[in-house]
C-alpha cells in the first residue's frame, strides 16, 4: 500500500502538532512522524516483496536442476533483485527508523512533515523510474553499473532521484535532532538507540552523496553530453556508496538490537560510554573499508589499500565485536534481573523465542557475528582477499550480513512497529512466532552454501557453471553443484519466511485489530521506556556472555587462519 | 533523561563530542572523503597515460 496524497494528513500552515501518548513506553508521538514512519516502512515492505521474488528467480537460476530463466533474464532479474532490495527496502526503511528515533524515541515533534513528505515522493519517483528503466531491458548493468557498460539514461535518473529524496530526509532527521534539543524534549544524552541511528545517518550522508557525485557524471555520458567517466575512478567513488550504504545498514540494524532488547526486556546498556565509543568507530573508520572493493584494481596502492581495508577496517570491527558482546550481555544481565539466574545460560534458555521481535533480533545477532562478520574480514585481508575475489563467496558473505543481519533484525523490528506504531494486534500471531526461525534457516543457509560453492570457484554472476557453449570446455568439481542446489533449497526456506513476512505484515496493517491509544502493547515489556533514558545496567553479571564471545573468537581465529592456508596451496612452493 | 540532577556537573569532554551530531557529522564524512576519496583519486591521476 502506497499513501495516497489525500490519505496523508499534512498539517495546515501554523497548526499545532498532534500528539498521543504511548501506554507501554510514555513517549508522546506526534502523529504527522507517525504517518511518515508508516509510509516509509509500507513501501519498504512493498519493494522487499518485488525484490525478494527477483532473489528468489535468481537462485533457482543458479540451481543447475531448475536453471530457470534464460541469460538475458536472469541478468536482467539480477540486476533488478540488487537495486529493489539493497537500495530500496533497506534505505526506505532505514528512514522510517531515523524517524522514529528522532521524533518517537526524543518525544518531538518531527522537524519538517511536508519537506519529510517530499523526500518520500522523491524516493519513490526515483525508485521507480529505475525499476521501469531496468525492466525495460536496455539497463542490465548490475546493480554496481561500472563503466564502460552504460545502462538507459533513466536508471541513473532515477537513482539519482533517489539519493536527492533520501539526502532530504536525512535533513528532516538532523533537523528533528535540533527542534528536540531546542524544545528541551530531554536532558542531557540522547538515548543510546538515538545515538545509534545518528551513526546511521552521518554514513548514510556520505554514501548519498557518493552516490549521487558518480551518478550525475553516468548519467550526462549516457545522454551523450559527456565524456566516459573514468572506469577507475568510477569504482572508486561509487562504492563510497556501495559499501557504506552497508554501514549505515548495520549501525541501524545494531540500534535496532538495543531496541528490542530494550523495549521486550527492558534491557539497559551494559555500558552507555562503552557502547557509544563502539558507534563512535563507526563514524571514523567503518567508510574507509570501502576500499576492500577495489583490492585487485591495478593502480591504486597497497598503502591505499592496506591502510583503508587493515588498520582503519579492523577499528571498525572492534566497534562491531564490542555491540556483539554487550547486546547479548545486556540481555543477560536484564534477564538475570528479572529472575532468571539459574546456571551459565538459564537467561538464554528462558528468552522469549516465541516473541517474534525478540527471536529474530537473537538469530540476527548470531548470524551477522558468525556468518556475515567473519566472512567479512576474511574478504577484506588483501591477501586472502584473492582467494575468493569475485567467486559467488562474496554474494555469499553479504547475504550473511544484509540478509541474515541486517533485513532479519528489520524484521523483527517490524513486529515492534506493528503495535507501537500502526497500533494495531499482530493478526497472525503464530505464523509471526515461526516467521524469523524459517527465514533464518533460508537466509544462513543460502549465505553458507554459497560461500561453499565461492571455495569450490563457482563465480559470481553468472547464469551456466557447466560452460556448455564455451569454446574450451571446463568444469566445477561436483561437490559446487551440490553446494548451488543446496542454496536453491535454501532459497525456497528464505523466500518463505519472506512471503511469511510481507502477509503478515500487510494483513495486519489493513485488518489488524486496533489497539486503542491509552492500551499498553502485549510484546512490550512493562519496563519498556528504557529504551527513552540515558543509563547503564548497575553492577552486570554476564558469565553467559563472556563464554559465547570466547567461543565467537576462536571460531574467528580459527577460520581466519584455515583461509591463510588455503591461500598458501595455490602457490605451493616445492 | 536520568541525568537531570547532573546539568550543572562538568561533562566530560568525550561525552560533549559524542553530544554534537554535527561535530560528529563533520568528523564521519571528512574522514572518508580524505582518506579514501581524496587520498584513492590522486593516486589514480597519477597513473601515467598510455602512450
Ligand atoms: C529470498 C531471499 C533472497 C535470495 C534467495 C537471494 C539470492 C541471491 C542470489 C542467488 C544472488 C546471485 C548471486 C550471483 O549469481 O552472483 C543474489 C544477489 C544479490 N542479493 Fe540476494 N537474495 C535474497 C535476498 C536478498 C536481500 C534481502 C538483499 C539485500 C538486503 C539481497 C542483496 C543482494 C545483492 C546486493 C546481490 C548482488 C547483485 C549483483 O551482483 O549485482 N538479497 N541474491
Ligand atoms: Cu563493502
Amino acid at each position: 500500500m502506497v499513501a495516497t496524497p489525500e490519505s496523508l494528513p499534512l498539517p495546515a500552515a501554523h497548526e499545532e502538532p498532534r500528539f498521543r501518548t504511548c501506554a507501554s513506553t510514555g513517549l508522546k508521538i506526534h502523529l504527522a512522524a507517525q504517518t511518515l514512519i508508516k509510509a516509509n516502512a509500507v513501501t519498504a515492505v512493498v519493494f522487499l516483496a518485488i525484490g525478494g521474488l527477483f532473489g528468489l528467480l535468481v537462485a533457482l537460476t543458479r540451481w543447475p536442476a531448475v536453471h530457470l530463466l534464460p541469460a538475458d533474464w536472469f541478468y536482467l532479474v539480477l540486476t533488478a533483485h540488487g537495486l529493489d532490495v539493497l537500495l530500496l527496502w533497506i534505505i526506505f526503511f532505514e528512514i522510517a527508523i531515523l524517524y522514529f528515533a528522532s521524533a518517537v524515541l526524543l518525544g518531538s515533534r518531527i522537524a519538517a512533515p511536508r519537506v519529510a513528505w517530499a523526500a518520500y515522493a522523491l524516493m519513490l519517483i526515483g525508485g521507480l523510474i529505475t525499476n521501469v528503466a531496468v525492466l525495460q531491458g536496455g539497463s542490465t548493468v548490475m546493480f554496481t553499473s561500472y563503466t564502460p557498460m552504460m545502462a538507459a539514461p533513466n536508471f541513473y535518473l532515477g537513482l539519482i532521484i533517489f539519493a536527492v529524496g533520501a539526502l532530504v530526509a536525512l535533513g528532516v532527521f538532523f533537523g528533528t535532532l535540533v527542534v528536540a534539543r531546542d524544545e528541551r524534549t530531554y536532558e542531557g544524552s540522547v538515548p543510546l538507540v538515538t545515538f545509534g541511528a545518528i551513526t546511521a545517518a552521518i554514513i548514510a550522508v556520505f554514501t548519498l552523496a557518493s552516490g549521487a557525485i558518480i551518478l550525475i557524471p553516468t548519467y550526462l555520458w549516457s545522454l551523450g553530453l559527456i565524456s566516459m567517466p573514468d572506469p577507475l575512478t568510477y569504482k572508486l567513488i561509487w562504492w563510497g556508496m556501495g559499501h557504506s550504504s552497508q554501514q549505515i545498514n548495520v549501525s541501524a540494524h545494531v540500534s535496532i538490537w538495543y531496541l528490542i532488547a530494550a523495549v521486550v526486556l527492558g534491557a539497559k546498556p551494559l555500558s552507555e560510554k562503552v557502547s557509544r565509543m563502539a558507534f563512535f568507530l563507526y563514524i571514523l573508520f567503518l567508510q574507509l573499508a570501502s576500499a576492500h572493493h577495489l583490492m585487485v584494481e591495478p593502480g591504486l596502492s597497497s598503502e591505499w589499500k592496506v591502510f583503508n581495508t587493515s588498520y582503519a577496517m579492523y577499528l571498525a570491527v572492534l566497534g562491531s565485536m564490542i555491540h556483539g558482546m554487550t547486546v547479548p550481555g545486556a540481555i543477560e544481565a536484564a534477564q538475570r534481573a528479572n529472575g532468571y539466574d539459574k546456571g551459565l545460560f538459564g537467561w538464554l534458555r528462558h528468552a522469549p523465542w516465541g516473541n517474534p521481535a525478540f527471536a529474530g533480533m537473537f538469530l540476527s545477532l548470531i548470524m551477522f557475528g558468525f556468518i556475515g562478520g567473519i566472512s567479512g574480514v576474511v574478504l577484506g585481508t588483501e591477501q586472502i582477499n584473492l582467494i575468493m575475489h569475485n567467486t559467488i563467496y562474496v554474494p555469499g558473505h553479504f547475504h550473511g550480513t544484509v540478509v541474515a543481519g541486517t533485513t532479519l533484525a528489520f524484521m523483527a523490528g517490524t513486529w515492534l512497529l506493528l503495535p507501537l506504531i500502526f497500533q494495531r494486534e499482530i493478526i497472525w500471531p503464530r505464523i509471526a512466532r515461526w516467521q524469523p526461525y524459517i527465514f533464518a534457516i533460508g537466509a544462513g543457509g543460502i549465505s553458507l552454501f554459497m560461500m561453499g560453492a565461492g571455495t569450490l570457484g563457482v563465480a559470481r554472476r553468472h547464469w551456466d557453471i557447466t560452460f556448455a557453449d564455451a569454446s574450451m570446455s571446463f568444469s566445477y568439481p561436483p561437490a559446487a553443484f551440490l553446494m548451488m542446489g543446496l542454496n536453491g533449497i535454501c532459497a525456497l526456506f528464505a523466500a518463505t519466511g519472506g512471503i511469511m513476512y510481507i502477509l503478515t505484515v500487510v494483513a495486519t496493517v489493513l485488518w489488524g485489530k486496533r489497539i486503542a491509544d491509552g492500551q499498553a502493547v502485549q510484546l512490550a515489556s512493562p519496563k519498556a521506556r528504557v529504551v527513552t533514558e540515558y543509563g547503564s545496567i548497575e553492577h552486570p553479571k554476564i558469565p553467559g556472555t563472556i563464554i559465547l564471545t570466547v567461543i565467537f573468537f576462536v571460531a574467528f581465529v580459527l577460520y581466519y587462519y584455515v583461509n591463510w592456508k588455503y591461500l598458501a596451496e595455490v602457490w605451493p612452493m616445492r | 533523561m536520568s541525568n537531570q540532577e547532573h546539568t550543572n556537573e562538568r561533562v566530560p569532554v568525550m561525552q560533549r563530542v559524542l553530544d554534537n551530531p554535527f561535530l560528529l557529522l563533520f568528523l564521519g564524512v571528512t574522514m572518508p572523503t580524505v582518506l579514501y576519496i581524496i587520498w584513492g583519486i590522486i593516486e589514480i591521476a597519477q597513473i601515467p597515460v598510455a602512450p
